[in-house]
């Protein structure tokens, strides 16, 4: 789907949201009452310190005003890669970004990412993965990193990385294998108007607590994250 | 026994002041940072809790995945520890590896008074668990966020050899605060990764001079993205560490407004530089160009000269 | 990788009385050796899992000299080996020896 697409389906009343350059920003009113915040990338544009630093604004500006969800729309490259961006302090920018969403949930304004067309590495940890919900939907490619750059990186074959693929979602590219780890709460169906999906959502939104390691558990996807967290924690709690 | 322990006690300071921070292990790091003999380990090697995802690739495991988490005691007060092993893996997150660092904070988030000191040494995710070790850094920053609004202090310490870099600088830019010596290095994209994306004329991965320059300790500290420099023993890091408990204040939205001007600030001023030593030489630096020799203590002043850190806004 | 599995009899058994130690980084030639005294009287035994295939019998004669040089009776060395020589190996086994024999707990 199309950003165009995505957005009227999920305002049929009409929206105000632009996409100037590939950063998405403005506001809708949502069909069971009230508006979101909507903000996001689109047309797979890498996420520089220029990028970040208007999207945490938006973020920051809407806390002062304005009530309601805020859904983060992501069809993005990965972080930029330059020089500039990494003398200026990138990780600071992308950390910021992702703060901003993370205060924001945890603070009476309810975050969803929406993943619909490609993110990778830097630029998904600081959008859809700062959300409280992320939800795929069906022809978004998420990647940690694409498989040649990994082939390269392990000194393996494509076709060996493919083979493995098979048999693990830990380390390929995908949205069926983020879900199973437990980073995509749910799948769209895009036959379904997506207004639907996000009201359903939004009746049924889980608390701001971050269970995406037991949601692994269950998929089956993360066997070890979950147990291992409860028993450090366990110990630490009991050792002081 | 008396005589021993007193003599144990004199090395162990000896051995914190003279102990490169960049070579130790991460053992022998938390060993010289932390009071002599007050390290307890939470799930120890000899639990052998390993990575499930190595042998898939044919690759040998380490008994504690890479990192080091625990308990033990600064100049007498509790701090939450964990430490990466960069030598293992490139100090990257694994599924295993990044739990081990969330149950820390979860508990620290709970216990509210209890300080979480990170040392990192990472180049990010580990490849072979990508999926995993990214949601395992997801997970981190919303973590660190939770436990710094319950009001735990988050410190990052970054000197080791494999930097702090990928996902790892974005934990570090969650951190209330951060310590950098001239060997550590924070950014996002690695030299490399750069490079073979965008051409040696954008960045020459091999020019170690404008690596340092771009992403290493000194820069940091002058941009203001670390708030102390220390020089690269474990002792100049235990003292940095107790420096910042001492100055962090509490988290709030205050705090974020902040940072969005301080960046926002940042861009303005020295977006358009083309070099490290144009922003050192914008921010009133005389001889800029010579930032990279200065020995520690020198640029330690000069540094507190110039006055940027992000106290308040991180 | 490949498992490899020695035991032994030493002279005696190690001395000191800590239960645990920990020595070594697993990376290209380097190896980490967890030391437990969990084994009866002089009893010793060494598992190896490792990067490098095919020395068998170099490990067979590296672990020899270091019993007979160290006499690490009652200790049990589990070992993940990234690929090191003999001679980082036998210093290896040396230091965990050594840490396991110090004072403390």
């Amino acid at each position: 789907m199309t950003l165009d697409e995505i957005l009227a389906s999920l305002f049929p009343g009409g929206h105000a949201v632009k996409n100037d350059s590939g950063i998405v920003f403005g506001s809708a009113t949502l069909r069971s009452g009230g508006r979101a915040l909507v903000i996001g990338i689109a047309n797979k544009t890498a996420v520089g310190v220029d990028e970040a630093i208007r999207l945490s604004g938006y973020v920051l500006d809407s806390l002062a005003r304005e009530a309601g969800p805020i859904l983060v729309l992501v069809d993005s490259d990965s972080q930029r890669m330059s020089k500039r961006d990494e003398l200026l302090g990138l990780n600071e920018f992308l950390a910021h970004l992702a703060k901003t969403l993370i205060f924001a949930d945890m603070n009476g304004r309810p975050t969803i990412g929406i993943l619909y067309g490609h993110s990778a590495a830097g630029a998904l940890l600081a959008t859809g993965l700062a959300t409280r919900v992320l939800v795929g939907v069906p022809g978004a490619t998420p990647a940690v990193m694409d498989l040649p750059s990994m082939a390269k990186v392990t000194k393996l074959s494509m076709e060996a990385l493919q083979e493995k693929a098979k048999s693990t979602p830990v380390f390929a590219p995908g949205l069926s294998n983020l879900a199973r780890m437990g980073a995509v709460h749910v799948t769209w169906n895009e036959a379904v108007p997506l207004a639907d999906q996000l009201d359903a959502l939004l009746i049924s939104m889980p608390d701001a607590h971050d269970r995406r390691d037991i949601l692994g558990k269950e998929r089956g996807g993360r066997r070890k994250a979950a147990e291992i967290a409860e028993r450090v924690r366990d110990l630490a709690l009991h050792s002081h | 026994m008396t005589a021993p322990i007193k003599h144990t006690a004199q090395s162990w300071a000896e051995r914190a002041g003279t102990t490169s921070f960049n070579e130790a292990s991460a053992r022998t790091r938390l060993e010289l940072l932390l009071d002599a003999g007050s390290f307890v380990e939470f799930i120890g090697p000899e639990q052998r809790e390993v990575s499930p995802h190595l042998r898939i690739f044919d690759l040998p495991e380490q008994f504690d995945d890479g990192i080091v988490v625990g308990r033990g005691r600064l100049n007498g007060s509790t701090v939450f520890v964990a430490a990466q092993e960069g030598r293992f893996m490139g100090g990257a997150f694994g599924e295993v590896h990044g739990a081990k660092l969330i149950g820390l904070l979860r508990a620290a988030r709970q216990i509210k008074s209890i300080p979480v000191l990170i040392l990192f040494d990472t180049g990010g995710v580990r490849l072979q668990e990508a999926n995993a070790g990214e949601l395992a850094i997801a997970e981190i920053m919303r973590a660190v966020m939770e436990a710094r609004t319950a009001g735990v202090k988050v410190i990052g310490l970054i000197g080791g050899r494999s930097g702090c870099y990928g996902g790892g600088g974005l934990i570090a830019g969650c951190c209330s605060a951060l310590a950098v010596s001239e060997p550590g290095r924070i950014a996002v994209s690695g030299p490399e990764v750069i490079e073979t994306n965008r051409g040696v004329e954008e960045f020459d991965s091999r020019d170690r001079a404008l690596v340092w320059r771009t992403m290493g300790g000194k820069h940091r500290r002058l941009l203001g993205a670390a708030d102390v420099f220390t020089d690269d023993t474990v002792e100049g890091f235990r003292d940095a560490a107790l420096e910042l408990l001492g100055l962090i204040e509490p988290f709030g939205l205050d705090r974020l407004k902040a940072e969005q001007v301080r960046l926002a600030d940042r861009l303005r001023s020295f977006g358009a530089c083309a070099d490290a030593v144009d922003i050192w030489a914008a921010e009133g630096v005389a001889h800029a160009e010579m930032v990279p020799e200065l020995p520690a203590d020198q640029f330690i002043a000069l540094a507190n000269n110039i006055g940027r850190t992000s106290r308040d806004a991180r | 990788m490949e498992d490899l599995s020695f035991q032994h009899k030493a002279r005696s058994r190690a001395g000191g009385s800590k239960q645990t130690a920990i020595i070594g980084v697993v990376a290209s030639g380097n190896l980490e050796v967890l030391v437990e005294r969990v084994l009866p009287g002089v009893e010793c035994r060494l598992e190896i899992k490792t990067a490098a295939t095919g020395f068998g019998e170099v490990w067979d004669a590296v672990v020899a000299d270091f019993v007979e040089r160290h006499s690490p009776g009652g200790l049990k060395f589990s070992i993940n080996d990234g690929g090191a020589r003999p001679d980082t190996v036998s210093l290896r086994l040396a230091q965990a020896v050594r840490l396991i024999e110090e004072n403390g707990q």
